[in-house]
């Protein structure tokens, strides 16, 4: 066996001997390794309550994953907590023709049904626990400051320890359950206190609130890895954490996430570390990147348009990647309603979807705007847009977005949400 | 000849055909396709990448600086190695980044395949090395250009 540098306890040096079993110490002799590749000295406990996971998808060509959470499953090696997971990718309620559905249910999804057995097997916290924004008051799974975590799925991790202030690697899936599974990550990056200092200052000179999701696009691909220390947003978006602003970092943060690869930032005088310790947080020698209206403008207009036909009629429209908040839902709702009446219309344009968690969703669907919603046209769905968009005949259709993640990973084209809202809301040209 | 050494993060040894990518390589964009429908060759499917798009990447030696997107990359990436359709090879200039890591740690540990994977080979790597250039990989971490 090779020899690892990584002081382990006595307990843990007993997985990896096999005292527990082969699977177990293979998972440990993974987490070791991964661990030393970054520096790791130690393991961890994970002090999160909750883990959550990026793979929730029943992929034919992941074969491979769920061969190996049999094994898991065999060796009666299950998380050690409870997890969420992300979104479902089908729902019947959103719009698929005939060819789309043979290909979903016969070529792509085909290991679903068994995949989610698989889950709640290993852990799953609920039947709707499915949600790429599990971190919202209405799915449960809400870090606390300082928790360190065993998660995947870009757009959550980067929240969670943001915006709440949980510390979480940019886990891969997998390794997201193997943390969970043993109790404990090993000890780097993100999780350290030198790791969670800023090398770069994102200085903020737009005369408006920048677009969220083209602002977390710019400093993602500006950034990559790195942590951001974003001054003068606080401006548009305030000093004390609120339902708008965490819905915009929520946004923002997917997009530095997806565009990049960035799992932590700091808003001035907003995020819980910033408050704290505001510029000791930013590292000696930090570059400086200065945003301001035409640097926005100039990242939108580089975004490529792969659709076959530039000029095609868009037909579809997703809203909700990442999963949208109660609020939001409210808001989008409301806009809709005006601006159809506005433009003489009753129903939207282009068949349009909006995604959020399945408990938003049901939260939502109690309420009056559930049926004002309905009566515009719009489906109110649980699915993850990017695996209905990874249906090679889905991907060919002219699909237009909010989602700049949505836009990274697949064809839809992005517009701003002034831009969409005026779209779907007036007649197609 | 053109040397480089590097941090070995999964040893072993090849020999392989270079595919360069000055960009970050987003695994689960380059990977998905080639893993749903059959395409042997792992095809890379993103159009963002105008260093891999429409190449084929098993079998190459995979010269990039990091990999870049969502956390499915390593489990891309795994798969990939299980279904034999994976690069010969990771070679990275910067150091590793996580999912990357994981991909490659999780495809030694949990598959057949072998993927030796070597980062922090250096700035100036990506410049030196063209695709289509052969590349020998020894079990040090040193990439040599033949």
């Amino acid at each position: 066996m090779a020899a690892y540098k990584m002081e382990l306890t006595a307990e843990q040096q007993a997985i990896l001997d096999g005292q527990k079993g082969e699977t177990l110490a293979k998972v440990m002799k993974t987490l070791i390794m991964y661990g030393e590749a970054f520096g790791a000295t130690k393991m961890v406990p994970v002090t999160g309550e909750k883990g959550h996971l990026v793979t929730s998808f029943g992929l034919k060509a992941m074969t491979a994953v769920y061969e190996l959470m049999d094994q898991l499953i065999e060796a009666g090696a299950i998380s050690q907590q409870n997890f969420s997971v992300d979104p479902k990718p089908l729902d019947p309620n959103v719009p698929a023709n005939f060819l789309e559905n043979f290909v979903f249910k016969n070529f792509m999804y085909t290991r679903q049904n068994s995949y989610d057995k698989q889950l709640e097997k290993l852990g799953l916290l609920h039947k709707d626990a499915y949600t790429c924004a599990c971190y919202l008051d209405e799915v449960g799974n809400t870090p606390k400051k300082g928790e360190v975590l065993s998660w995947a799925e870009s757009s959550a991790v980067v929240y969670a320890n943001s915006v709440l202030g949980a510390r979480c690697n940019r886990n891969s899936g997998i390794i997201d359950i193997f943390g969970s599974i043993l109790g404990y990550v090993p000890y780097f990056g993100l999780l350290t206190d030198e790791g969670r200092k800023a090398t770069w200052i994102i200085d903020i000179q737009t005369k408006e609130i920048p677009e969220a999701q083209v602002l977390g696009s710019a400093i993602g691909m500006k950034v990559m890895e790195e942590v951001p220390y974003i001054k003068g947003l606080d401006r548009f978006i305030g000093t004390e954490l609120n339902g708008d602003n965490k819905a915009y970092l929520k946004d923002f943060g997917a997009a530095t996430a997806s565009n990049g690869a960035v799992g932590l930032y700091h808003i001035e005088n907003l995020t819980p570390e910033a408050k704290e310790q505001g510029d000791a947080l930013i590292a000696e020698g930090a570059q400086v990147y200065v945003i301001d209206d035409a640097e926005l403008k100039r990242v939108k207009d580089n975004y490529p348009v792969i659709w076959k036909n530039p000029d095609a009629k868009p037909k579809l429209c997703f809203i909700g990647c990442p999963h949208l908040t109660y609020d939001q839902l409210v808001d989008w709702t409301e806009k809709v309603e005006k601006k159809l009446k506005e433009n003489g219309r009753k129903k939207v344009s282009i068949p349009t979807v909006f995604t959020a968690p399945p408990a938003v969703k049901e939260a939502f669907e109690k309420t009056d705007y559930a049926a004002r919603l309905k009566a515009t046209g719009v489906i109110l769905s649980y699915i993850c847009p990017l695996m209905y968009m990874n249906n090679p005949i889905c991907g060919k259709k002219p699909v237009i977005t909010n989602s700049n993640k949505l836009r990274t990973y697949t064809t839809a084209r992005y517009y701003t949400n002034a831009e969409i809202l005026d779209y779907i809301t007036k007649e197609v040209q | 000849m053109k040397q480089f050494e590097g941090r070995v993060i999964v040893p072993g040894t090849c020999q392989a055909e270079a595919l360069v990518s000055h960009g970050g390589l987003n695994t689960l964009a380059s990977f998905q396709k080639a893993l749903q429908f059959g395409d042997k060759k792992a095809t890379c499917g993103d159009q963002n990448n105008p260093d891999l798009y429409g190449k084929e990447m098993a079998g190459k030696a995979l010269c990039l600086p990091q990999t870049i997107g969502s956390t499915t990359g390593g489990m891309v990436l795994f798969c990939a190695n299980a279904m034999g359709r994976n690069p010969a090879c990771l070679l990275f200039s910067k150091p590793i980044d996580s999912l990357a890591a994981a991909g490659a740690i999780l495809s030694d540990v949990w598959t057949a395949s072998s993927m030796p994977t070597i980062d922090s080979l250096g700035d100036d790597f990506l410049d030196a090395v063209q695709t289509g250039e052969m590349l020998k990989i020894d079990e040090d971490g040193t990439v040599t250009v033949l």
